[in-house]
């Protein structure tokens, strides 16, 4: 049990992929302008990762490696395909302001990068906790960054009013440029957070 | 409007009022980690724009030609696209490797991190969302990948600045990075104003 909660840890803090490793940003930035936007992207990245990772993992002894790139990407995007077609049913509204990068997540270099650096090598439970630690990593990242980006520039959460509507909203913060800011401010306090535990030691 | 000047228009869009990076989000990857090295990000530029505008002509043959006869076209695109994608970036290496050794050298080692970058099928998927003809996909592909090469040069310039001023710790590197970019960001909305 604790070798399991070791890999679930691993993804949510010391090899965040978004804090930690700086890859697969472009959604990041893109979608975290409105809570729900990050809600709806957070179920598409963890299906797509999980099941990908449940499937490579399954078929690592039969895939060779000369082309499993290949066939990886084949893999991750009909599951993407599959993760579309569902939010486009269920949750039309938010499909069409963010659809874009939902097709993107097939070329998000997490999910590659996961497949690659741990499914193909370890078996089919360990690659279900990696896949959940990733995906909470993931989605505690662009949930937080939403959350202040839709309070302070809207504000609300989740569609809820938060502030009273006196509040005049800071226009920035739901603008484009707001997001860069904010992943810089998080990955600047997570750097010193993490030297001044090293201090203590 | 003629056709030339719609042309225009969608060069200027997609270059400035939509730059793809700094404010469409596509490419980041890329721009942040290889912008550390002015010869780095020199090399990624020229492999893009390259690669971009070859999988923009061949995407868009696939999608009128096959997808929508065929009524293929929302399950099966993104499956083809980016199986089209990674095939031709390795034929383009392949070729280049052969044909032109210095080229290689120049932009080679840059070309198998292209296959995953979301720039190149985020303008496949612009250009099949927005209805564009032939012609005009080629034009936001160009406009997009000198979008990307300028933010590119931008960032790289700045971050050899950055190297000699004093940051706090902490803020050094990729923090710093994305701050400045979210600065150079809100100067590149001042284009907004150029296109209605």
């Amino acid at each position: 049990m604790k070798k399991y909660w070791k890999i679930v840890w691993n993804g949510i803090t010391p090899s965040n992929p978004i804090l930690i490793l700086a890859i697969g940003l472009c959604s990041v930035v893109a979608v975290t302008n409105s809570v729900q936007n990050a809600l709806l992207m957070t179920f598409v990245f963890s299906f797509v990762l999980i099941f990908s990772e449940v499937i490579i993992s399954l078929l690592r002894k039969i895939i060779p490696g000369d082309i499993r790139v290949p066939i990886f990407v084949v893999v991750i995007a009909t599951f993407t395909t599959i993760a579309t077609l569902l939010s486009r049913a269920y949750f039309n509204s938010i499909y069409e302001a963010i659809k874009l990068y939902i097709f993107l997540v097939v070329v998000n270099c997490i999910i590659i990068g996961r497949a690659e650096a741990f499914s193909y090598q370890n078996s089919i439970v360990d690659s279900i906790f990696d896949g959940i630690g990733m995906s909470i990593g993931y989605s505690w990242v662009i949930i937080a960054i939403a959350a202040v980006r839709e309070v302070f520039g809207n504000g609300t959460i989740a569609g809820f009013r938060v502030f009273p509507a006196s509040y005049s909203p800071a226009l920035v913060m739901i603008l484009p440029p707001a997001g860069f800011l904010i992943l810089g401010v998080l990955v600047g306090w997570l750097e010193f957070t993490l030297k001044k535990r090293k201090v203590k030691k | 409007m003629s056709y030339l000047a719609n042309l225009g228009k969608i060069f200027v869009a997609s270059a400035f009022v939509n730059n793809i990076v700094l404010l469409q989000f596509l490419g980041l990857c890329s721009y942040i980690g290889l912008t550390d090295n002015m010869h780095a990000s020199i090399g990624m530029g020229y492999a893009v724009t390259f690669v971009t505008v070859l999988a923009a002509a061949v995407t868009w043959i696939i999608d009128r030609w096959i997808l929508i006869p065929f009524h293929l076209q929302p399950f099966l695109q993104i499956v083809s696209f980016i199986l089209v994608i990674g095939s031709l970036v390795g034929l383009v290496e392949i070729y280049i490797r052969k044909m032109s050794p210095h080229l290689y050298k120049a932009m080679g080692i840059y070309l198998p991190l292209i296959a995953t970058n979301c720039l190149i099928l985020g303008v496949t998927f612009i250009n099949s969302l927005q209805g564009f003809d032939f012609v005009e996909s080629i034009v936001e592909a160009v406009g997009a990948a000198i979008g990307y090469f300028m933010a590119m040069l931008i960032l790289a310039g700045i971050r050899e600045r950055l190297r000699n001023s004093e940051l706090p710790d902490f803020f050094k590197g990729k923090a710093i990075a994305y701050m400045v970019s979210g600065i150079v960001a809100l100067a590149f909305m001042g284009f907004q104003g150029m296109i209605k």
